[in-house]
């Protein structure tokens, strides 16, 4: 890979930073409601205000101002790295940040693995077996997976495993139990869209000429699948990396609050409803960068993992790795996630993102 | 009915021991306060209070600014009480104030200066001592945070100077009468910091970062959206008058940590996890009583629940429909859908203000009545049962952010008279900015203050002027009200102000509002001050949960 290549993914990536930017300011403007007005207020009980006081602090904000300098003041903010302060809480937006990131980034690596677990267990298992019975049941468990709104998840599992049989502690970050009820919470609609992905793709694989030419030499179904058909299977669901990198950080605004962790989730829906306009930006532009980073490091990193580069330094003599390359080669690009197809639409949908990525959430 | 018991504890009857309380409680002749009902005194001969524990409580919303002078969310002042004292301290049975950090104090006749003698041997809990410059420095540092410290604003207006001729000596002078002064001192948005925490900045202080005051519990650590730990000041040796024991507090701690569910709130407190639930749901009353937990509660004194009308609106302008709002709503059908704790409207002000008087027969279900006023101002039904006049509908929307529920009754009980109230939800932020603007005919919410000066703060023309209404006879009887400390003659005032302001159908009461907090069987003397925010200095655990 060329340093021009860099440079390009480098101003997408700043390209898209400035959009998610631009649009929540104006988002943020257009939505009824005055900060100012909601930080004096803050009691909530009915109250009126000095007019000139008021018009004090909205200069202090800059909310007095049109808003193109309004938007050009922040903008020049944001180019000097300088986030500003939280309206309603005093603190500065990153330190904010900061202090909500290590509880999310727990939650969400947590749950991803657990997701990554529970997903190849049942694609696996669903693939393997010879009951038809099972495999459609496994193959239903996705559908219900996604379908289950995680607040309710949340709320059972609380209700019988920590209300009715004492083993995990319904509030707090306190102790490392306490991460367990929202991590499995969470993994739950990550693990379906894995297990989803996964099941179909080694589906794909398992039509493969390269399955039946194993077979031929021998292979147990089960070695087969673990050596050969996985391996080929993961590569598409590991580049739905940013998907659910993106789906652990949604997932999180509920857990957060189901379970009353601190978070990122928690801090970006108290910023939302109290119109605190730095700390909602700070959240937005942060998320946008994890994102666009996952997928940089995705498409940086892709070629590294693709098994045919693999399968090439083995220089494997039998013809049996030829036919390998050739089917993953297929199995790959029916998946609709070939390395070129992912770089191309990686800024706008940002769909793609490889393990590396899932470790990049974790990092 | 039932009241609290002893005074000086400010504990409250258990259901278990009403009957005795109430018997104490009705010999103390103090019925000031019937209405609340409360919870978690003692258990048979577990009297004595036990030292030691960390009270775990869960609340419902983060405190996002954890400064007392500043903020008026109750979270937030529920917090500042147990880290601040006060010069005075008001009783909650009474409304008598008594000493705290001043052991006594004069009042000129004009009510225009007030001098407070300090009590000895107060130091902060940085080990710096208590003074009347800190109270001097504190005053002067609520003047300066201007509309962020809009109670304080309120509470000192017309301050003109404030002399400290010796360290235990602090004179207020005010350039016109300012009777409600001496109620304001007992508040905890008058409580004191240290020098170090006024040296900050405003934006500082919020986060809670040497938040130092001289109070039984000292602020630790501020997690948001998480946690606030408070630990015991060992040195404590000044409480209230009104506190039931000396010396520091029983509890080792308080940890307030921030369960935003309601049902996880509740399942916790059942389960043992936390001790104290701030916001309990009616829904839920039931199943905690099943359990042998209790509930307690106190009304918010100063206004209750109501709905505020513009002068300058369209049809709120009109008094005839102001007047039939209030005839219009069948408060006694709305207990049917509020907590067994709290209680409709009886006047403008809760029953827990000092100077409450019952006004109910003001505030009779008479739809009859209401259609009549009506008909004769010209508003006639149609064809959908809506009335109107001159082609305009008697319908007004009313933005709302409050948990209020009984909002749903009272619509369809003034669809009955031909009133079309239609109902929108928003968040805090949309509801303040509308109201900001003044364009609605009714805003609706109440205000917290254990003094009826409340009355004249909101609704007074000259003050905040809820009604953007012209000056008129009641704003000369809520004149009077600054200028005199006889609290008689004050009551007699507050109370024809009432009647003024409902007689011209300025609020429309509707309900009291009441914090529903559940506690565990392990919790003794989880107590209300006057403004039914949390006074824990004398709480303390024993036994099971």
């Amino acid at each position: 890979m060329n340093l021009r290549y860099l440079a390009s993914r480098l101003a997408q990536g700043l390209l898209v930073l400035w959009i998610a930017f631009s649009l929540s300011f104006f988002l943020l403007y257009w939505l009824p409601g005055d900060p100012v007005i909601t930080m004096l207020g803050a009691g909530g009980e009915l109250q009126s205000f000095d007019p000139a006081e008021v018009a004090r602090l909205r200069a202090e904000f800059h909310l007095d101002q049109p808003l193109i300098v309004q938007y050009l003041f922040a903008l020049g903010n944001l180019v000097r790295l300088d986030f500003g302060t939280s309206i309603q809480a005093g603190t500065p937006v990153t330190e904010a940040i900061a202090a909500a990131l290590p509880s999310t980034l727990a939650l969400a690596a947590l749950a991803l693995g657990l997701a990554l677990i529970i997903g190849t267990v049942i694609a696996v298992t669903a693939t393997l077996t010879r009951r038809p019975w099972l495999r459609d049941t496994l193959a239903a468990l996705p559908g219900l997976g996604v379908a289950l709104p995680t607040f309710w998840v949340g709320l059972m599992l609380l209700q019988v495993f920590s209300f009715r049989i004492p083993l995990f502690p319904a509030v707090g970050t306190g102790t490392p139990a306490a991460i367990v009820l929202p991590a499995v919470t969470l993994a739950i609609p990550l693990s379906a869209i894995i297990a989803q992905v996964l099941f179909r793709s080694l589906q794909n694989a398992w039509i493969q000429p390269f399955v039946t030419t194993y077979t031929a030499s021998g292979y147990t179904r089960l070695r087969l699948l673990l050596r050969q058909a996985l391996p080929v299977a993961l590569l598409p669901t590991l580049t739905m990396g940013g998907v659910l990198f993106g789906q652990a950080l949604a997932g999180s605004v509920v857990v957060e609050n189901v379970f009353s962790r601190q978070g990122l989730g928690r801090l970006a829906q108290t910023a939302v409803t109290g119109q605190d306009i730095p700390l909602v930006q700070g959240i937005v532009l942060f998320a946008a960068a994890v994102f666009v980073l996952v997928n940089l490091i995705t498409d940086l990193t892709y070629p590294l993992l693709d098994p045919r580069l693999r399968a090439a330094r083995r220089k494997l003599e039998s013809t049996s790795g030829n036919t390998l390359a050739e089917a993953s080669d297929r199995a790959d690009g029916s998946a609709g996630a070939s390395p070129a197809g992912s770089t191309a639409v990686t800024a706008a949908a940002g769909s793609t993102a490889t393990a590396t990525g899932i470790e990049g959430a974790r990092a | 009915m039932t009241t609290i018991a002893s005074p000086a504890a400010g504990s409250i009857t258990s259901p278990r021991r009403r009957s005795r309380f109430a018997l104490a409680a009705l010999a103390a002749g103090s019925l000031l306060l019937a209405g609340c009902s409360g919870s978690a005194a003692a258990d048979g001969d577990n009297v004595t209070p036990q030292n030691g524990g960390t009270l775990k409580v869960a609340y419902d919303v983060d405190p996002t600014c954890l400064d007392g002078q500043q903020a008026g969310q109750n979270v937030t002042l529920n917090i500042t009480r147990q880290i601040t004292d006060s010069l005075t301290d008001q009783d909650p049975k009474s409304g008598e104030i008594k000493p705290w950090l001043a052991k006594s104090w004069d009042v000129s006749d004009d009510a225009k200066t007030f001098t407070f003698h300090l009590r000895d041997g107060v130091k902060f809990q940085d080990d710096t001592n208590f003074t009347s410059a800190s109270v001097k420095e504190n005053f002067e540092a609520i003047e300066d945070l201007g509309a962020k410290a809009s109670l304080g604003q309120t509470y000192l207006d017309g301050l003109k100077s404030i002399a400290t001729p010796d360290k235990q000596t602090v004179t207020f002078t005010f350039d016109k009468a300012n009777a409600q002064f001496l109620q304001a001192t007992s508040t905890m948005n008058l409580g004191f910091y240290a020098s170090k925490t006024l040296k900050q900045t405003a934006e500082q202080r919020c986060t809670g970062d040497d938040l130092v005051g001289t109070g039984p519990f000292a602020l630790d650590k501020v997690e948001h959206n998480k946690a606030i730990s408070l630990t015991r000041n060992d040195d404590y040796d000044w409480p209230s008058s009104l506190a039931a024991h000396e010396g520091p507090a029983h509890l080792d701690g308080i940890e307030f940590s921030i369960v935003p569910e309601a049902s996880v709130r509740n399942g916790s407190l059942l389960s043992g996890q936390v001790d104290v639930d701030t916001s309990v749901q009616s829904q839920d009353e039931k199943t905690l009583e099943a359990q042998g937990l209790d509930i307690v509660s106190r009304a918010n004194p100063g206004v209750v629940y109501n709905l505020v009308p513009k002068a300058t609106g369209t049809i709120a302008s009109d008094k005839a429909v102001r007047k039939a709002l209030i005839k219009g709503i069948d408060r006694e059908q709305l207990k049917t859908v509020v907590s067994e704790h709290q209680a409709p409207a009886t006047s403008v002000l809760a029953k827990s203000t000092p100077q409450y008087e019952d006004l109910s027969d003001l505030l009779a279900y008479d739809p009859d009545g209401a259609k009549k006023l009506l008909d004769d101002a010209g508003w006639k039904e149609g064809a959908d049962g809506i009335r109107a006049k001159d082609g305009k509908k008697l319908k007004t929307t009313l933005t709302y952010w409050q948990d209020a529920p009984f909002l749903e009754l009272v619509q369809q009980q003034l669809r009955e008279i031909g009133f079309d109230l239609q109902l929108e939800k928003k968040t805090i932020a949309e509801v303040t900015a509308l109201q900001a603007e003044g364009k609605e005919d009714f805003t609706f919410g109440n205000l917290t203050r254990s003094d009826a000066d409340i009355l004249r703060n909101y609704f007074g023309a000259d003050e905040q002027n809820a009604n953007a209404r012209k000056p008129g006879e009641v704003d000369k009887v809520l004149a009077r009200t600054t200028e005199t400390l006889d609290e008689d003659e004050r009551k007699a005032d507050f109370t024809e102000a009432a009647k003024l302001i409902l007689d011209e159908g300025y609020s429309i009461p509707v309900v009291e509002l009441t914090g529903i907090v559940g506690t565990g069987k392990n919790v003794h003397d989880f107590t209300f001050e006057a403004s039914s925010r949390y006074q824990l200095y004398d709480t303390w655990l024993g036994g099971e949960h």
